[in-house]
């Protein structure tokens, strides 16, 4: 792995950790006071610094630190997060999303607001502070100079230094140095110990720094039975001949220096180490080294009988008995057998995997379903009895296929909450150019559905999102006229129903002005002046090809881009799209879309000798309709008649075009579908052949878009057979052509 | 033999600088993502030390290196603490939690290769 994939990694956290900034602020924007949301708004932020710190993004590191003050002064309860602050931060989020953005495609950003957005944090930060409280920091400041607390000097009583010598440092040595002489007093605490540093590490690093000569003061040794292994005995006086400066010595104390007593002066011309006959003692770099670490509890536990031996046993029991614990209690850990197995349930319940390689093996499983159905077709058509073992074989494998599709399906749900996260950043965004006040609120977030239903639900929705903010919501001002509350909100939902995603988009507007667009409609040709219209159908003409609401295009949502392309898009995705409206009261957009792109539970049928696969999702129930409840309605709209109600009756091979005239509906099987509009129709069909999972393979990828056709497939026996668009038939027998240059025309 | 060290971080990119840089030096490398975690691996690896950051989901490296410091076989494992900036409360929490030392981001892999020298033997 390079820097270039980690900087990618990098990118993809920063986009995780967006959302979970978001989602936190919008969550403390609802009234959320938990401190784990304030802490995890934080994290994302300050994790978003660290990284860009390590690549030298200097403008998202600035930025980052600016808004992380801000967000610790909440943190700390400085500052109450309220609606006005919480704007700036959902705004601050904003920009750093576009910082992130910025840096990884080499775009730009409105420098402006950034420095805007610096300015309002930096105030929120300062403005809830103590008087005369601390500035949001410009920039980290550097390492403070360690500064060691004021040493007390150790050698009251009388001092008994024994010089160590560094044998084996050899290649640390240096030539004869020029420079100055220090005397160095260290007098480590027991809590240097305790917190993983060693005086002999301590040591050995001076050492490095020149020419050393050490003497340990072992006065504070008591006898052996009264030992505190853990308690600190030993001080050292070192006289350190060095080019380095008295900073330089002190930095190697950095760790350490709150939890010994350290002192560091120049020392005078010859005062060095004669005052005292002292017997140097070889300092044992073994205790360094682990694989000597046998030979070390060895000597600790023997009694020392000759001082210097004692005190090297000393050293090691003060300096190295934490380890030696530590070691001893690894020895008995090593024994249990239970020590993989933690290893291994701490591992990682995620992996990442490359997107294609999960596309591949979703084309494969369905080339496997397809394989499947044509092997167990020929083995019927070759053995009539079904009770051969092959049969049974071929069932289960049947199921097997069935349940790795699923699986492999599942790999790419994904849940919809970052495309609905999107969703709020453009409600902000829009609502402030217009000067609305408006608030998203998002429901089922986690519902599942396939990676690309997601991508490609983005687009349509931010356009709608953008039509509701801009078309939608009345300004706050109308709003108090109408008696509203004078925030609009707009509800953006997800959940699953019967196997398809249901998207629902309400606002709490004006609702469709019914006249306006009806005289829109009339302008632009779309519908005759006469056109006897249901509410419900006028609603429904936004969607028309070239239909336009807005009075002048503005920039927000008229980008030359109607609801009819909208539409289009949803239908792409084999999903439909309707709407509801209450004048006064908003209106609801109700897009319902599969779960998945790729595979399909139909219904194979028969009509006119063709064979077609229906919808599973669409049939309420099948029926073979008797001619006592078929009811003439017109020249050619038939009726039937099930259970007390009225439902029209749809010839399929009609509406398709295979035959001229209708067949005669008692030798049929009717369909009861239900379409978006909420209605039924009963389509009629010639013969059921069965029920199949399908795997659609796209008409227009391969061939063109086909009115009421929405993609085919590849049956057992290997004949392509179509995908029956079930709304787009009803549709057709609505009055309305398949043909969409036709249109409303037809109902004039 | 190779020292082993234990690192904790959340971010996703400091445990891949962390994992590139070490094993680039000669290190064996365990990875947790928070203190909950690192202090379920520290049980099977036993390393020489531990780097860990301090803003972590779950458990923060504060609670993370009392955690080892309470932990009989582990607590004298140096631990060195991650952190973003120089600043002294962060620092002087991490002390009395019982760190050893400290690295300031941004990350530099030279700063972090030293500084475990520094700590290790």
């Amino acid at each position: 792995m390079d820097m270039n994939e980690i900087k990618e990694i990098f990118f993809q956290e920063c986009e995780e950790q967006l959302a979970e900034l978001e989602s936190g602020l919008l969550k403390l924007n609802d009234g959320d006071r938990d401190p784990e949301t304030v802490n995890a708004v934080f994290r994302a932020v300050h994790s978003i610094k660290g990284g860009a710190g390590a690549f030298g993004l200097d403008d998202l590191v600035a930025f980052a630190h600016v808004f992380e003050t801000t967000l610790d002064c909440v943190r700390s309860n400085k500052l109450e997060p309220n609606h006005d602050v919480l704007k700036v931060m959902l705004k601050s989020a904003d920009v750093l999303a576009d910082l992130v953005s910025a840096s990884r495609d080499g775009g730009s950003v409105d420098e402006s607001r950034t420095r805007g957005l610096v300015k309002e944090l930096e105030a929120l930060a300062k403005g809830e502070l103590p008087a005369g409280g601390h500035d949001a920091p410009k920039a980290a400041p550097a390492a403070p100079a360690p500064k060691a607390e004021t040493p007390a000097p150790t050698d009251d009583s009388g001092f008994q230094p024994i010089p160590f010598t560094f044998e084996g440092f050899g290649d640390d040595e240096e030539p004869a140095i020029e420079g100055a002489t220090y005397e160095i007093t260290f007098k480590p605490r027991r809590e240097l110990y305790a917190k993983g540093n060693e005086a002999a590490l301590l040591l050995r690093d001076l050492s490095r720094l020149g020419e050393m000569s050490i003497n340990c003061d072992m006065d504070a040794l008591p006898a052996l039975d009264k030992m505190d292994p853990e308690a600190s005995y030993f001080a050292w006086k070192i006289s350190l001949k060095t080019t380095k400066s008295e900073d330089d010595i002190r930095a190697v104390f950095e760790f350490a220096e709150w939890d010994c007593e350290l002192e560091v002066k120049v020392a005078e011309e010859n005062t060095s180490d004669e005052e005292l006959p002292m017997t140097p003692v070889p300092f044992d770099l073994s205790i360094l080294d682990d694989s000597a670490a046998p030979a070390e509890e060895e000597k600790a536990a023997a009694p020392a009988e000759d001082p210097a031996a004692n005190a090297v046993a000393a050293a090691e029991t003060a300096t190295g008995v934490a380890k030696a614990v530590a070691r001893a209690a690894e020895k008995k850990e090593a024994a249990a057998p239970a020590t993989p197995a933690a290893a291994a349930a701490a591992a990682p319940q995620t992996i990442r995997v490359d997107l294609d390689r999960v596309d591949r093996l979703i084309n494969l499983v369905g080339e496997l379903v397809i394989n499947q159905a044509m092997l167990s077709q020929s083995v019927i058509e070759n053995d009539n009895t079904g009770t051969s073992s092959i049969n049974m074989g071929l069932e289960e494998l049947q199921q097997l296929t069935r349940e790795i599709q699923d699986s492999v399906m599942a790999i790419r749900a994904q849940p919809v909450k970052p495309v609905f996260q999107r969703m709020s950043r453009i409600v902000r965004e829009v609502a402030d150019m217009v000067g609305k006040q408006i608030r998203l609120v998002t429901e089922g977030e986690n519902t599942e559905v396939d990676k690309t239903v997601i991508d490609k639900l983005a687009e349509p929705l931010t356009h709608m999102i953008r039509n509701a903010v801009d078309h939608g919501i009345e300004s706050p001002e109308k709003r108090e006229t109408a008696g509203k509350n004078p925030e609009g909100t707009i509800k953006l939902s997800a959940k699953h129903r019967s196997g398809r995603i249901l998207i629902e988009l309400q606002d709490d507007g004006a609702g469709i002005n019914r006249e306006r667009v009806r005289q829109k409609a009339i302008d632009n040709d779309l519908i005759a002046a006469d056109a006897n219209l249901s509410d419900d159908e006028i609603d429904n003409l936004i969607f028309m090809p070239g239909f336009s609401t807005a009075d002048k295009i503005s920039d927000i949502s008229g980008r030359g881009v109607g609801m009819d392309v909208v539409k289009r898009s949803i239908q792409a995705l084999g999903g439909r799209i309707s709407i509801s409206s209450r004048p006064g009261f908003g209106s609801t957009f109700t897009m319902s879309l599969p779960l998945t792109l790729a595979v399909l539970d139909g219904m194979v049928v028969t009509v006119a000798g063709q064979t077609l696969v229906v919808p599973l999702t669409a049939i309420v129930e099948t029926l073979q309709p008797e001619a006592s409840a078929i009811h003439s309605f017109g020249a050619t709209q038939r009726l039937i008649s099930i259970r007390n109600s009225f439902c029209p009756l749809v010839d399929v091979g009609r509406v398709l075009n295979y035959r001229a005239t209708q067949a005669n509906p008692v030798e049929g099987v009717a369909l009861l579908v239900e379409s978006e509009g909420g209605g039924q129709r009963a389509l009629m069909v010639d013969a059921i052949q069965g029920q199949r999972q399908v795997v659609i393979k796209s008409l227009e990828a391969n061939y063109t878009n086909v009115p009421g056709i929405a993609a085919a497939t590849i049956l057992g026996d290997g004949r392509v057979a179509l995908i029956l668009d079930v709304d787009a038939v009803v549709a057709a027998s609505r009055g309305q052509s398949l043909k969409p240059e036709m249109s409303f025309a037809a109902t004039g | 033999m190779k020292k082993k060290v234990l690192t904790v971080d959340d971010s996703r990119t400091i445990r891949n600088m962390l994992l590139v840089t070490l094993n680039n030096a000669g290190f064996e490398t365990i990875q947790a993502e928070d203190g909950i975690e690192g202090l379920e691996v520290l049980e099977g690896c036993n390393p020489d030390v531990i780097v860990t950051d301090i803003n972590m989901p779950r458990l923060d490296g504060f609670g993370f290196i009392e955690g080892v410091r309470r932990n009989e076989k582990y607590r004298a494992v140096p631990i060195l603490v991650l952190t973003t900036e120089s600043d002294a409360e962060k620092k002087n929490r991490a002390r009395q939690a019982g760190a050893t030392g400290w690295i300031v981001k941004p990350f530099d892999p030279a700063k972090l290769i030293d500084a475990i020298e520094r700590v290790t033997a």
